[in-house]
């Protein structure tokens, strides 16, 4: 077994510090109460900076807990957050794919849709955001199961809510299904929540590569598959990219 | 990945060529390239700094702009894993009316950038509106007398910079707003650089006859406004140069004031179709053709584009101040919220207003009130308000701020505004959207590309240099993204709005004449 890693170590040392007196300290006096090289504290400091558990005041340049570590038991990302940073690669996504988009995130063991961009085609549409949909039926709700493991520990033992045929019935069986999403890094759902559609979703990712929400098109089945049933590789394609491309924006590592 | 990037459909590659347009906007610049579908290829941004030197005084560094943009350019082509070569145009789209002023031989600005939010030409304003002849600004240039606008700011920096009249006189110091500016820089500055501003840019400044489109001798002699010191007027959309700098080789082909770019970028082609675009300010422009409509209930006749020889096509603008920027404030002044789309959430952790308003007049109000006196308030407190009911009164102030300009602008044109489309970062804010829609009681549309500045930039550029054909195949790009239905009880609009009215009255009157 490997030892501790001492980078975290000195980050939990600095979070420490910072928690007790006064909470405002520099760089120096922080390098100083722990011994470190100002370079190698100045480096810590910038990593807590970026995930948000440290703060750097303008004025003073001093350090401070981030308000992200004070909200650590509540929501990651805000989802009006969400959909302001990936509106831009939500529209477009629909422009390429042809198809309706939607961001998706986990709330109490449905997904709840956070954005959604018309499919471009100008027929009358009305906005979905606020509505709650399956889990296990939807592709964006298996893409959050297969990678958020407090959605998946949300999903009841047992048997399934059938929509359609289609539809994964058992847990078992949407184990295996989630293990494969993991291995292509998508999600598609063909005729699962409804007869004649399908949809194809990929997760969007923030620091640290932690999932907080998922992106995908959805259509009819045969603009979305091929005759075998298959998403389409090229919608495939856009999609990845496009949640990939909020997922940089989000600051998650390349993958 | 390089690939992520480089979303482009397979049927498309045929020239592998994009357009990039470069918005110069209050808080930050951007690049962003598009593909022939008006599609978003690659975004890069880079904030600049706000100076606050005095109150109500607001200024950029307009090198730490050129500089900005310096480092996005590249990083824009870099990102989408294209060279300069496959750009066949560049379009610029500015804030408007910010004036810079620099040295023509060493290319430095000879004071900060005085920002169009800036209002240290009040006295100065108010002095000039007392003159007998001041009838004749509104007649010759379709705007009324303001702090926002660039020639009161000229003359201020003329009289309070010493030695700066006799160089400007010698023509040893150029006027431009940003995108002359830029053009400049990016021809090669000191070495070369073109001296250019197109005529939407030029029809904001109080110095240009709205009629015939050229500098006007009456107005420059009003205003004391050297001629040597002014751009050339251009069409928005024609190649003005080609860059030397940033991303050499690529053909400078449009420019257009921000909020005209997104007209343009709405596809706003035809006479009464209108778009606001929802920012730190809001603005709501309509097409109103090749004739300019003059306004009685306090909007702007401006310029709405020009396309190369054509007749120049005008618009009727109600111009908002305070929007997004209240949004900022709540953020930044009052730390009630992380970043701005936060807001939403706090809003809605409250059924509605509790009885709160806050009315944003930071400096005075805009249309349709003009109301440079004015300062902004918040009424209604009691001790049932929370943070959850200012956050919503924050919100409602951008749409009853919306509302008030649509009714004059139904009242100028005798049309009855049908649909609103709207754009600019405030749109990814549903409940706001939502309310407008309630407020107006008129469909709200996105369109796809919600970066119209960017797009309408593009669009012109494109079209200048034969990319685009026309404006109907721009027409065709164009496709809704999200619509938002008006679902308010008549009654309930009607109340709220007269408390929003019974709440603007309040700000009337509350800075004092010749006091500071």
């Amino acid at each position: 077994m490997p030892g501790p890693v001492q980078s975290i170590e000195r980050a939990a040392a600095i979070l420490r510090l910072l928690a007790q007196g006064s909470g405002r300290l520099g760089l120096s006096e922080i390098a100083n109460s722990l011994g470190l090289a100002r370079g190698t504290a100045h480096g810590i400091l910038r990593t807590l900076q970026m995930v948000g558990f440290v703060e750097q005041d303008e004025a003073t340049g001093k350090y401070q807990l981030g308000a992200a570590l004070l909200h650590l038991g509540t929501s990651y990302l805000d989802v009006n957050e969400l959909r302001s940073r990936a509106i831009n690669w939500a529209d477009a996504l629909a422009a390429r794919s042809g198809e309706a988009v939607r961001i998706g995130t986990h709330l109490q063991g449905k997904l709840l849709v956070v954005h959604h961009v018309f499919r471009p085609d100008d027929t009358l549409q009305t906005l979905d955001v606020g509505v709650l949909l399956p889990m296990h039926a939807t592709a964006m709700g298996k893409v959050l199961l297969a990678y958020d493991a407090n959605a998946a520990a949300a999903v009841p033992d047992g048997d399934l809510e059938p929509f359609s045929r289609r539809t994964i019935r058992t847990t078992k069986e949407l184990t295996r299904a989630l293990s494969g999403i993991r291995e292509v890094g998508w999600a598609a759902d063909v005729e699962e929540t409804t007869v004649g559609e399908a949809s194809v979703a990929a997760p969007i990712r923030g620091y640290g590569g932690l999932v907080v929400g998922a992106m995908g098109i959805s259509g009819p089945v045969e603009r979305l598959c091929d005759p075998h049933n298959r998403p389409r590789p090229d919608l495939v394609t856009f999609v990845r990219d496009a949640a990939r491309a909020v997922s940089r924006d989000l600051g998650a590592p390349r993958w | 990945m390089k690939s992520d990037a480089r979303l482009t459909r397979r049927e498309d590659t045929v020239a592998e060529r994009y357009v990039m347009s470069i918005d110069q906007g209050t808080t930050s610049t951007r690049c962003i390239l598009f593909d022939h579908g008006g599609r978003l290829v690659s975004v890069t941004q880079r904030e600049h700094k706000q100076h606050f030197p005095r109150p109500g005084w607001v200024e950029h560094d307009a090198t730490e702009i050129w500089r900005n943009l310096e480092q996005i350019g590249p990083k824009a082509l870099a990102q989408a894993g294209i060279g300069s070569g496959e750009v066949a145009a560049v379009g610029i789209a500015n804030q408007r009316e910010t004036t810079v002023l620099w040295d023509r031989h060493t290319g430095i600005p000879v004071t900060r950038a005085v920002v169009w939010q800036d209002t240290r030409t009040d006295m100065l304003v108010e002095e000039l509106a007392r003159r007998p002849d001041a009838y004749i600004v509104e007649d010759l240039c379709g705007l009324h007398l303001a702090t926002y606008f660039s020639a009161p700011t000229i003359r201020w920096l003329l009289d309070h910079t010493p030695g700066l009249r006799e160089r400007a006189d010698r023509g040893d110091v150029l006027f431009g707003t940003m995108e002359s500016w830029l053009i400049w820089k990016l021809t090669g500055g000191p070495d070369g650089g073109v001296h250019v501003t197109d005529v939407t840019n030029a029809s904001r400044t109080l110095l240009m006859n709205i009629n015939n489109l050229s500098w006007d001798d009456t107005l420059l002699d009003f205003f004391g406004v050297p001629r040597a010191m002014l751009p050339e007027i251009r069409p928005s959309a024609q190649t003005y140069g080609v860059a030397t700098r940033v991303m050499p080789g690529v053909r400078i082909a449009a420019a257009l004031g921000d909020q005209q770019a997104a007209l343009f970028g709405q596809t706003c082609f035809a006479v009464g179709e209108a778009k606001c675009t929802y920012g730190t300010g809001s603005f709501l422009l309509l097409n109103t053709g090749h004739e300019p409509i003059r306004s009685t209930h306090g909007l702007l006749t401006t310029v709405g584009y020009q396309i190369g020889d054509e007749p120049a096509v005008y618009a009727m603008e109600g111009s908002i101040a305070v929007t997004g920027a209240l949004v900022q404030w709540f953020r930044d002044g009052l730390g009630l919220i992380g970043t701005a789309p936060e807001i939403e959430t706090m809003a809605r952790s409250v059924g509605d207003n509790g009885g709160c308003y806050i009315v944003p007049a930071f400096s005075g109000l805009f249309a349709p009130h003009w109301r440079s006196e004015a300062r902004g308030i918040i009424v209604g407190l009691t001790s049932y308000i929370t943070k959850g009911h200012l956050a919503r009164a924050v919100l409602e102030a951008t749409g009853w701020q919306t509302r008030e300009v649509v009714d004059a602008m139904n009242a100028d044109s005798g049309l009855d505004l049908r649909t609103l489309n709207v754009d600019g970062g405030m749109t990814a804010n549903n409940l706001l959207m939502q309310f407008i829609a309630d407020v107006l009681n008129v469909p709200v549309v996105r369109p796809m590309v919600a970066e119209t500045v960017s797009l309408g930039a593009a669009y012109a550029a494109g079209l200048a240099v034969g990319y685009w054909p026309d404006l109907e195949g721009l027409r065709r790009n164009w496709h809704r993204a999200a619509q938002w239905l008006p679902a308010m009880d008549p009654a309930l609009r009607a109340r709220e709005y007269d408390n929003w009215q019974r709440a603007v009255e309040r700000t009337f009157d509350w800075i004092k004449p010749h006091e500071e």
